[in-house]
C-alpha cells in the first residue's frame, strides 16, 4: 500500500511497526500524493466521513435513550427532547444530520458524475460507493421509521408493501419482512437493530472506499492521468487536510443553521403524530432525499413494474462506468456531455419535485418525462455521446493547465465563446 | 445548443411554477402573526406564556391531554417561569391517581411538580366518546404536528364563520376556514372575557387565541430559548474558525504554485 519504505525513527516505534505497520499507514496517508488542483467539489469525501462519524456517535447516544416499543417509541423520544440533557441537540443533530449526510453524498455523486471520476482505473471506488449509497438509502429510511409517528408508519408500510408486487412469494416475503401481518411492533424492533447495524457496514466499506482510492489516486478537475509525486501533487498533510477542514467548518455553519433555527424544515410535520394504523395521512412522502426514487415509483402505473423501475434507476448507476463511453473523463473537455449533465441534474431535481406531489395531472405527466429521460441519460445518450463527441484538447499536465489561469474555469471559459 | 438548453430550463421551471400555483389555490394560508419567538434570537414573551397557560388550564385542558409535560416544566427557564411556590400550587390543585399501595390498591393524591399533566379522559376511546367520535388530540407537540404551526394553531382557533351557503355541515361538526376541508368537530371555545386573566390583561377572544399559541408553542419546544441562545454562539464560533483556518490555509498554499 505504501509508495515508499517508511522506517519509524524510535526503536520502539520501529518495533511495533514491524510487527503492525500502522505507522507506515500514517505515514502514507500523510504523504499520499494528491493533485493540487482539485477544487472544493473535492473536499466532500471529507465532509462525508464527519458525516457518518457524528451520525453514528449521536445515534449511539440517542440508542442509550430511546426504546423501540409500538407503545412506547414516540413517547421516549419526547423524553429525549425534554428530559435528558441536551437530548434536544443530540436529536436534532441526528435528524438533520441525516439531510446533510445525503446533501454532502449527492454532491460527491455528481462530482464523480462531472469529472468522470467512475471511469478506468476507478471502477472499483464508484462501485463501492454507489454500495455505501444504497446502505445509506436503507439506514435513512429505517431511521425515520423509529419515531413511530404518522409518516414513520405509512412511510414503512408503502416502502414494505413494495415487495408484496414480486410475483407468487410477494405476500409471503412482507409478512416475513414485517413479523406480523402489517408494521407492528417486531417491525419497529428489527428497524431498530438494522438501524444500528447498517452504518458499521458503511464504514466497512468507507475503508475499502478510500483504500481503492489510494491505488489510482485522486481523479482531478481536469481528468488527466498525473505522476506522483511530481509538481502536479502536493502531499496530503497539511495542504489538503487545512482545505477539508476549511470546507468542512463551512459546511458546519450550514448544518447548525438548521439544528439551531430551522431543525424541523426538513421533516414532515405528520412525524409528530404517534402513528396510527386507523389513520392514513392525506400525503404519504418519504424523505426529500428519496423523493426523485418515489417519483420514478409511482410514475409506472403497474405496482412490480414501478418497484423494478425504481431499483433499477440504482442499480443502472453500477453500471456506469461501462455505460460512458468517453476516454476522456474530464467534461471541462466535453463540451456535449457537460450539457446533458446538467440536464440529468434539472431532471433529478424535477423528479424530486414531482415526488413530493400527489401523483395526478401535470405531476404524473413530469414524473413520466422525468423518468423516461433518466434512462434515456444513461443507456442512451452516454454511450452514444461517448462515441460522437469531439472532445477538446487536454493539456499535457496539471501545472500546464494551472499555470495558464484556473484549472478548469478558464478553460470552461474559452470554450464558452467558441459555443 | 446553449441557447435550447436555457430555453428547456426556463420552460421546465414556468411548470414548476405554474403547478405549484394550481396546487395552493385549495388551501386558504393562515394568518400570519409576528410571533415574538420567530427569528433568530425570538424569546417568549414570558407574561404571554403565564397568560396562555391559564387559557389552556380553564379551557382547553377539557378535552385535550398533554400528556408529555410536567408541571415542574412551568417553572423551568425558557417557559412561563412560574416561581416555584406558585408550580407547588399549580401541581397540587390536580388529583393524581398514584398507587398501587402496599395494599395493592390505587389511591388519589394531591398532585406534585415532578408528576405528568393530568389527562381528562382515561384513554383514547374514552375521549372519542366524550366528543362524538373526534379524539381531541394531544397537545404536547401540536405545534410541531401542524403544517403552518403556530400561525395555523392561532387561525383555526380565529376561523370559525358561519357557514356558506351550500356547505352541509352534520351535526357536531362546525365551520372554519383555516382547517382542511374547512370542518372541524371542535366548536367555537373562545369569546371575549371567557378568562379572567389575573395580570389585569383584557380577555379579548385575539389576545387569549395568541396566548394560547405561545403556550403551545412552548410545550411543543420548551428547548427553544436555550436552542437559540447556544445556536448563535455556535454560528458565531464557527464563523471566527473559519476565518482563522481559511487564512492559514492561504499562507500555506501560497508556497504552492496553484490556486485554492
Amino acid at each position: 500500500m505504501s509508495d515508499h519504505e517508511y522506517q519509524p525513527t524510535s526503536k520502539a516505534g520501529k518495533w511495533f511497526n514491524d510487527r503492525l505497520p500502522l505507522l507506515s499507514l500514517v505515514s502514507h496517508l500523510k504523504d499520499y500524493p494528491t493533485p493540487k488542483n482539485l477544487n472544493y467539489w473535492w473536499t466532500f469525501g471529507g465532509i462525508l466521513t464527519f458525516c457518518l462519524l457524528t451520525q453514528i456517535i449521536t445515534g449511539i447516544v440517542l440508542a442509550m435513550h430511546y426504546v423501540a416499543h409500538a407503545d412506547l417509541a414516540f413517547g421516549s423520544v419526547e423524553h429525549i427532547m425534554r428530559d435528558v440533557n441536551y437530548g434536544w441537540l443530540i436529536r436534532y443533530i441526528h435528524s438533520n444530520g441525516a439531510s446533510m449526510f445525503f446533501l454532502a453524498v449527492y454532491i460527491h455523486i455528481f462530482r464523480s458524475l462531472f469529472y468522470g471520476s467512475y471511469k478506468s482505473p476507478r471502477e472499483i471506488i464508484w462501485i463501492i460507493g454507489i454500495l455505501i449509497y444504497l446502505l445509506m438509502m436503507a439506514a435513512a429510511f429505517m431511521g425515520y421509521v423509529l419515531p413511530w409517528g404518522q409518516m414513520s408508519f405509512w412511510g414503512a408500510t408503502v416502502i414494505t408493501n413494495l415487495f408484496s408486487a414480486i410475483p407468487l412469494v410477494g405476500e409471503s416475503i412482507t409478512t416475513w419482512l414485517w413479523g406480523a401481518y402489517s408494521v407492528d411492533n417486531p417491525t419497529l424492533n428489527r428497524f431498530f437493530s438494522l438501524h444500528y447495524l447498517i452504518p458499521f457496514l458503511i464504514l466497512g466499506l468507507v475503508v475499502l472506499h478510500i483504500w481503492a482510492l489510494h491505488v489510482p489516486g485522486n481523479n482531478n478537475p481536469v481528468g488527466i492521468d498525473i505522476k506522483k509525486p511530481s509538481k502536479d501533487t502536493v502531499p496530503f498533510h497539511p495542504y489538503i487536510t487545512i482545505k477539508d477542514i476549511f470546507a468542512l467548518l463551512v459546511f458546519m455553519i450550514i448544518f447548525a443553521g438548521f439544528v439551531f433555527f430551522a431543525p424541523n424544515v426538513l421533516g414532515h410535520s405528520d412525524n409528530y403524530i404517534p402513528a396510527n394504523p386507523m389513520v392514513t395521512p392525506a400525503h404519504i412522502v418519504p424523505e426529500w432525499y428519496l423523493l426523485p426514487f418515489y417519483a420514478i415509483l409511482r410514475s409506472v402505473p403497474d405496482k412490480l413494474g414501478g418497484v423494478i423501475l425504481m431499483f433499477s434507476a440504482i442499480f443502472i448507476l453500477f453500471i456506469l462506468p461501462w455505460l460512458d463511453t468517453s476516454k476522456v473523463r474530464s467534461a471541462v473537455f466535453r463540451p456535449i456531455y457537460r450539457q446533458f449533465f446538467w440536464i440529468l441534474v434539472l431532471d433529478i431535481l424535477v423528479l424530486g419535485y414531482v415526488g413530493a406531489m400527489p401523483a395526478e395531472g401535470i405531476y404524473l405527466v413530469l414524473a413520466r418525462v422525468g423518468t423516461i429521460y433518466y434512462f434515456l441519460h444513461f443507456l442512451v445518450i452516454l454511450p452514444v455521446v461517448g462515441y460522437l463527441e469531439k472532445t477538446d484538447p487536454l493539456p499535457i499536465n496539471i501545472s500546464d493547465a494551472v499555470m495558464s489561469g484556473s484549472s478548469n474555469l478558464s478553460i470552461a471559459k474559452k470554450d464558452e465563446k467558441k459555443v | 445548443m446553449k441557447k435550447k438548453f436555457k430555453l428547456l430550463i426556463y420552460f421546465s421551471l414556468s411548470i414548476l411554477f405554474y403547478s405549484t400555483k394550481l396546487l395552493s389555490a385549495e388551501a386558504v394560508d393562515p394568518i400570519k402573526i409576528d410571533w415574538s419567538f420567530k427569528g433568530y434570537t425570538g424569546k417568549f414573551d414570558r407574561a404571554s406564556l403565564q397568560r396562555g397557560f391559564q387559557v389552556y388550564k380553564e379551557v382547553c385542558s377539557s378535552c385535550h391531554s398533554m400528556q408529555y409535560l410536567s408541571y415542574r416544566n412551568l417553572g423551568e427557564p425558557g417557559g412561563p417561569e412560574f416561581t416555584e411556590a406558585e408550580v407547588k400550587a399549580i401541581a397540587a390543585s390536580v388529583e393524581v391517581t398514584d398507587g398501587p399501595d402496599s395494599q395493592g390498591e390505587m389511591f388519589k393524591r394531591p398532585g406534585r411538580p415532578s408528576d405528568k399533566f393530568v389527562n381528562p379522559y382515561p384513554n383514547v376511546q374514552a375521549a372519542a366518546a366524550a366528543n362524538g367520535g373526534a379524539y381531541p388530540p394531544d397537545m404536547s407537540v401540536l405545534v410541531k404536528a401542524r403544517k403552518g404551526g403556530a400561525n395555523y394553531i392561532y387561525s383555526v382557533l380565529m376561523g370559525y364563520e358561519d357557514k356558506p351557503a351550500g356547505v352541509i355541515l352534520d351535526e357536531g361538526v362546525y365551520y372554519n376556514k383555516y382547517m382542511p376541508g374547512q370542518k372541524i368537530k371542535m366548536p367555537k371555545v373562545l369569546s371575549d372575557g371567557l378568562v379572567d386573566y389575573s395580570d389585569g390583561t383584557v380577555s379579548t377572544e385575539d389576545q387569549m387565541a395568541k396566548d394560547v399559541t405561545t403556550f403551545l408553542s412552548w410545550a411543543a419546544e420548551p428547548e427553544l430559548e436555550a436552542r437559540h441562545k447556544l445556536g448563535v454562539k455556535v454560528l458565531i464560533y464557527l464563523i471566527l474558525l473559519s476565518i482563522l483556518v481559511y487564512l492559514s490555509m492561504k499562507k500555506l498554499w501560497s508556497r504552492i504554485d496553484s490556486e485554492i
